[in-house]
């Protein structure tokens, strides 16, 4: 479906102006492109003062690349910038600051081992003593604290602080560059549902007062929770600006898409049968000697989906690794279809059908550099299916990629083509392809669709379900709570390394966050208490 | 967000950019050659008629050729291993050592006879040369590229100690070994190709340039057809994805090093028991340190590796000749042509990639998208 054929309703087409302002920032026909790819096509955006707007899209839609282009990253190749009416060109941060835009990134920029005071003051001393910009940072740290909700205890050190701090620290960093508007890239990525809500609250105080909130996110929850005007980007072009309360989560999926999305995932009740995979008092130390997984009990039988829920580096990630044999653990027995695998590498894992799908395809799931033919028998290159006599046998391999690549849809199908050169959501098709298509009885699962596109979220989550309803076990890691709650038959609540609850999928959010935090039990404080113990 | 990576085409990248920087350096080299007042092109003349003029000289210059094969094809399977393996010289010096040693210990038997154990010698003493610091590689973390520079200059102690102490010539104070007899000295192809009425003059190429073709294939074959290469591969490109995939870096490293020190070794074969007759202080005399060069503009592929040592046979055969044949271009004033190569060719090797990106880029990105879309 193009984008005119979408029905928009009339009288919301264009955001409601207040005419006694200028907007805040203006957008008039931006165009960016990188080689052929049309990253932004003949962008036109108004942003009005004193609103949190929100901007949603695929992944490679071209948020991020529009961001960057208001930020001075990147400088736009036609189009004009106006800010308060007045037409600007930037061409770096340095500017972009200068004319009050701050951005708050999704991978935070501080120095992890200065004071937040440090942090905040950096790159603005604006004298050649740093005392009296600490003196200034000090005091707005105060008011702001006052105002907004916006909490950090000024000579922490970065690196203790929580991640929901880390992010009011970048807030505050804008703030104290005078940042009259706010761009924030996917901020609720690595918050708990608790430390969104009380981001949110601090965005709503900020547009109160007067300050002007740009939103990116993919969570269309969120657009409906917080913004006043809502953008929505399809394949580098802007297909639709709303007032929000005009509308609803469905058409915005819609234009995002542009075809209707099954936004709930389509399943039957699970039929668990024997257990498939056990974890017992298993215990997983890092590097440092922390515990990162701490005495973990579990089972996951067959035909059933096991999530586990958890604000990203509770020890999820590590729990997979060390259930896929990449780590070992320091304690504590894992057990396949009742033999005990414990200390097996990945290799012997394979051959005894545990499959992984991992986290981190781009660093740990493909080579990037290797085609798909590569990257098809990655962890199977010992299968005798592959090798003629000494050698590897590239036509069987060929003919393997080509055919999964068809029944997975991957795009381009061409299956010599780099890894690289594949979109997100194609090359978790072609992780996904690989170790789904071995049919193993057991699959873990770490974040099958982050950063990946809506229509391949919905191909991932059917190949889930069907590898399911074929009777094996997968055990599920993921950072949206939605997609444990839809996918998954049972809960698993990790904090702090521990497992801290199990709950049914149908659990309110609210109770599943709450046991996220920590707050459900006594085990979150112990962990807390030691997770601060841990860092110097 | 998702950016298409530029990638060149294959053609560029292998042809266009080799030649641009070879270009380029000998463009500096002539600039040189201007500045102490000799006309350049003159110089090219001499140093093409030097190197490839006649039988002769291609016959030398394959020879130089022999020995940057081997070291380049040494360097690049370290380097697909993700190790920047620096050690070729004392790998290729210790090597010289267990040549002398199988070649002096079988003296009079035939060549054909002793060819296999030289071959084996000089394979088992460069890879075990190359396996300490592979081990500390693996298994310690020690940086490869700081134990095999010091592992050079072991080699170099190492063979000073033993043809001085133990295999030197008796009753000499010259730090060689005695010359082996002619029965089991590697025959020149001049010597082998006589009787065919071919003359190579006193060219010293011999069947060592054969065992680095085949050598040249073997790498081929080895590391993008077999299990072993895949796998050395994936622990170069991604050891993430390695250890994900059941491979143990660890192991691959050691292998691959192994792999490279043999290589390696295989210079010991051509200098000490063809060219020179007996086990010399110089093994290597720099070819090890060219192999990184060779390596580098060869793209780590034995094609572009036997093209990148062919050119840098020619470099030393021609400048060998330009001193004769222009007296103010001294033996020194070649190393500066040369070292402008490597300099261009090796280290510089990418300077002219953003540029060639933005030419070329396009195609095959676009191809890409619109394929997706």
């Amino acid at each position: 479906m193009t984008p005119s054929e979408l029905h928009y309703p009339d009288d919301a087409t264009a955001p409601p102006r207040d005419h006694a302002r200028s907007p805040a920032i203006e957008l008039i026909g931006v165009d960016k492109r990188f080689g052929t790819v049309h990253a932004n096509r003949d962008i036109h955006l108004v942003v009005e003062k004193g609103t949190v707007h929100g901007i949603v899209g695929e992944n490679g839609a071209g948020k991020s690349t529009l961001m960057s282009i208001l930020y001075g990253f990147y400088h736009a190749d036609h189009g004009r910038i106006l800010i308060d009416g007045q037409e600007v060109t930037i061409s770096s941060s340095h500017e972009a600051i200068r004319h009050g835009i701050g951005m708050v990134h999704q991978q935070f920029m501080l120095v992890d081992n200065f004071t937040v005071l440090e942090n905040i003051i950096l790159g603005a001393e604006g004298d050649r003593l740093v005392a009296k910009a600490e003196r200034r940072a000090r005091a707005l740290l105060v008011r702001l604290a006052r105002d907004y909700d916006l909490k950090v205890h000024p000579d922490a050190v970065v690196s203790t602080l929580s991640v929901g701090e880390q992010q009011r620290v970048e807030i505050l960093k804008a703030l104290f560059r005078g940042a009259e508007t706010l761009i924030l890239d996917e901020p609720t990525a690595v918050l708990t549902p608790a430390e969104a809500d009380h981001l949110f609250r601090i965005l709503a105080q900020l547009r109160d007062e007067g300050k002007t909130v740009l939103l990116i996110t993919h969570k269309l929850r969120e657009i409906m929770a917080i913004t006043d005007t809502v953008s929505v980007m399809r394949q580098g072009e802007m297909v639709a600006t709303w007032p929000t309360r005009a509308v609803t989560v469905e058409m915005i999926a819609e234009a995002m898409v542009g075809r209707r999305v099954l936004l709930r995932v389509d399943k039957g009740p699970s039929d668990p049968g024997r257990t498939l995979l056990a974890a017992e008092h298993l215990t997983v130390k890092d590097g440092r000697g922390v515990t990162v997984v701490d005495d973990v009990s579990f089972t996951v039988r067959a035909g059933e989906i096991v999530g586990i829920a958890g604000v990203a580096g509770n020890g999820q990630s590590e729990l997979i690794e060390v259930l896929a044999g990449i780590i070992q653990p320091t304690a504590g027995h894992i057990t396949l279809a009742g033999e005990d695998i414990t200390g097996l590498d990945p290799a012997d894992l394979r051959d005894r059908g545990l499959a992984h799908l991992p986290e981190d395809r781009q660093r740990v799931g493909l080579v990037l550099p290797f085609g798909g033919c590569e990257n098809i028998i990655l962890g199977y290159q010992d299968d005798p299916k592959y090798a003629r006599g000494l050698f590897l046998d590239w036509k069987a391999i060929a003919a393997t990629a080509k055919s999964v690549f068809a029944s997975y849809d991957v795009r381009p199908g061409n299956a010599f083509l780099r890894a690289a050169l594949f979109s997100g959501g194609n090359q978790q098709k072609i992780v996904c392809a690989r170790e789904i298509e071995r049919d193993p009885s057991v699959l873990l699962v770490g974040q099958p669709t982050r950063g990946v596109d809506i229509g391949a979220i919905e191909f991932i989550h059917k190949r889930l379900i069907a590898l399911r309803d074929r009777g094996k076990a997968i055990l599920l890691v993921s950072a949206e709570l939605d997609e444990i709650r839809s996918l998954s038959d049972r809960i698993l609540v990790m904090c702090g390394g521990r497992i801290v609850g199990e709950c049914a999928p149908e659990t309110p959010e609210s109770e599943i966050g709450l046991m996220m935090a920590g707050l459900g039990d006594t085990a979150g404080e112990r962990s807390e208490r030691r997770n601060q113990g841990a860092t110097p | 967000m998702s950016l298409a990576r530029r990638e060149l085409p294959p053609f560029v990248d292998y042809v266009v950019l080799p030649a641009v920087n070879v270009i380029t350096a000998f463009a500096a080299a002539g600039l040189v050659v201007l500045a102490i007042g000799e006309n350049p092109i003159e110089v090219v003349k001499i140093m093409i008629v030097g190197a490839l003029g006649n039988a002769e000289n291609i016959g030398y210059t394959l020879y130089y050729t022999t020995n940057f094969i081997f070291t380049g094809l040494s360097v690049a399977v370290a380097y697909h291993a993700g190790l920047f393996n620096i050690g070729p010289e004392g790998q290729s010096t210790v090597a010289g050592i267990g040549v002398a040693l199988v070649c002096l210990a079988f003296d009079g038997a035939p060549w054909w006879l002793v060819l296999p154990f030289a071959v084996a010698a000089s394979v088992i003493f460069g890879a075990g040369w190359a396996l300490i610091p592979a081990w500390l590689q693996a298994r310690r973390g020690s940086h490869i590229v700081i134990t095999t520079i010091m592992f050079n200059f072991l080699a170099a102690t190492l063979i000073v100690y033993l043809l001085v102490n133990v295999m030197g010539k008796a009753g000499s104070m010259a730090t060689e070994t005695r010359m082996l007899t002619d029965a089991t000295r590697l025959p020149f192809f001049a010597t082998l190709l006589k009787p065919f009425g071919i003359d190579l003059g006193q060219s010293p190429v011999n069947p060592s340039f054969l065992i680095a073709i085949v050598a040249s294939v073997a790498v081929w074959l080895l590391v993008w057809h077999t299990r072993l290469g895949y796998e050395i591969r994936t622990v170069g490109t991604n050891s993430q994805a390695a250890v994900y995939a059941g491979i143990d870096p660890a192991r691959i490293i050691i292998i691959a090093m192994l792999i490279s020190g043999g290589l390696s070794g295989l210079l010991a074969v051509n200098e000490v028991m063809a060219v020179q007759g007996r086990l010399l202080i110089d093994v290597a005399q720099g070819a090890g340190f060219v192999g990184i060069a060779v390596a580098l503009m060869g793209r780590s592929h034995p094609l572009g590796i036997a093209l990148a040592a062919f050119l840098f046979g020619i470099l030393y055969q021609g400048g060998a000749e330009l001193g004769f044949d222009i007296p103010k271009i001294t033996r020194d004033m070649i190393v500066v042509i040369q070292a402008l190569v490597i300099l261009f060719a090796g280290a510089l090797g990418n300077m002219y990639r953003p540029m060639l990106e933005r030419i070329f880029a396009r195609r095959p990105a676009a191809r890409a998208h619109e394929a997706e879309a």
